[in-house]
């Protein structure tokens, strides 16, 4: 069911570089406010409550997601570029479901 | 920088829609009629460009989601037959709308789909506007992004083919217009506040902004017919897939580009 979250990082830099990032990960982010319409019931929330990107380990950007934040979450971000490495991404969800995603970069 | 890209690839094609049209029985094809893309605003091609910009993907997961499900008695899904990912497509949705012999009828994409959903399948079809049914098109279409459409409008298909021309160039509604009256005889020019393209059908399943959300080249139709005051027909009736394939026609050598993001 976990579909594949999409990154954008570019593949090669110069050290110093201001680089843009773009994530986006496809996700309900079911607000735990609606009602099913037939039954009346509310939805249980389930949202992605954490984002963090890490590069070599080391976190370079985080966020923490309310149930005020629509569907499909996108992030972009600016990181300067220093060495080659991966950048390592992962999407938390209420469940305690984790997806991840890598992505190379070559500095030079 | 893309978009220049964007022009080198249009050429190469443009140089083979010459070519195509050197050979092919047709008197309607034309060479210098441009997508939709051209006549978009800078931050709508940027849009577009950039796939993971473009919201249009969200749905492409939809139909990748959609592609491995199993669903209906005979236990199958896509990929069953087709293999693990869409690939094994590529080139194939530029060639529809295309006349099938088995029921002797015109058949568009969403057709196709649904037939092995109804006969291999034995599931549901979708509905035609349906996320699962925008999304599989799109997911379909994407893997033949770039190639030049090319529909056959002769031999069985020409009837249709016909139909369509006819229906494109007849004037309906109250304001007693054609499709034909603003998309050859005005294109580039405005039609109150919007820019009139050369009515191609090459980047749908399209994102529309004015929509928010990806739709059929029939419901866009229905839009184009509600204009004009005219009473529209129902996505994937006869007449608006006649009318897809006359319009795919005269997009014959255009790269196709779905799914595009459109005004």
């Amino acid at each position: 069911m976990a579909r594949k979250p999409r990154i954008k990082v570019p593949k090669k830099a110069k050290a110093g570089d201001i680089i843009l990032i773009k994530t986006l990960y496809s996700h309900k982010m079911e607000t735990g406010l609606r009602k099913d319409k037939k039954t009346g019931k509310i939805i249980p929330r389930m949202i992605i409550n954490s984002f963090a990107c890490k590069f070599d380990g080391k976190e370079v950007f985080s966020a923490t997601l309310y149930p005020a934040i629509a569907a499909n979450p996108y992030f972009a971000f600016f990181a300067k570029a220093t060495k080659s490495g991966t950048f390592d991404f992962a999407w938390t969800d209420d469940a305690g479901k984790k997806v991840s995603a890598q992505a190379k970069i070559a500095v030079s | 920088m893309t978009y220049v890209k964007h022009l080198k690839r249009v050429a190469g094609f443009m140089g083979l829609g010459l070519l195509l049209a050197a050979c092919a029985p047709t008197e309607d094809m034309d060479s210098s009629l441009k997508s939709g893309y051209f006549y978009a605003t800078s931050g709508t091609q940027a849009m577009q460009d950039e796939d993971i910009d473009n919201p249009a993907f969200i749905w492409v997961d939809i139909g990748e989601e959609m592609w491995s499900k199993v669903e209906g008695e005979a236990g199958k899904s896509c990929a069953s037959c087709h293999g693990g990912d869409a690939s094994s497509l590529k080139g194939v949705s530029v060639s529809y709308p295309k006349f099938n012999k088995d029921d002797g009828k015109l058949r568009a994409l969403q057709d196709q789909i649904n037939a092995e959903r109804t006969e291999r399948m034995k599931a549901k079809p979708w509905k035609w506007e349906g996320d699962q049914m925008l999304g599989m098109t799109a997911y379909i279409k994407l893997q033949s992004r770039g190639m030049p459409v090319n529909v056959a409008i002769d031999g069985k298909a020409a009837p249709f083919y016909e139909k369509g021309k006819a229906f494109f160039n007849q004037r309906r509604g109250g304001l007693n217009m054609s499709c034909k009256n603003c998309h050859v005889d005005y294109p580039g020019k405005y039609i109150r506040a919007n820019l009139l393209s050369n009515g191609l059908p090459n980047g749908f399943p399209t994102y529309r902004l004015k929509w928010q959300k990806v739709g059929s080249l029939h419901r866009r139709f229905r839009g184009c017919n509600k204009n004009v005051r005219a009473q529209p027909y129902k996505q994937g009736s006869d007449e608006y897939t006649n009318l897809e394939l006359y319009i795919s026609s005269r997009a014959n050598g255009v790269a196709s580009e779905a799914p595009a993001v459109r005004m």
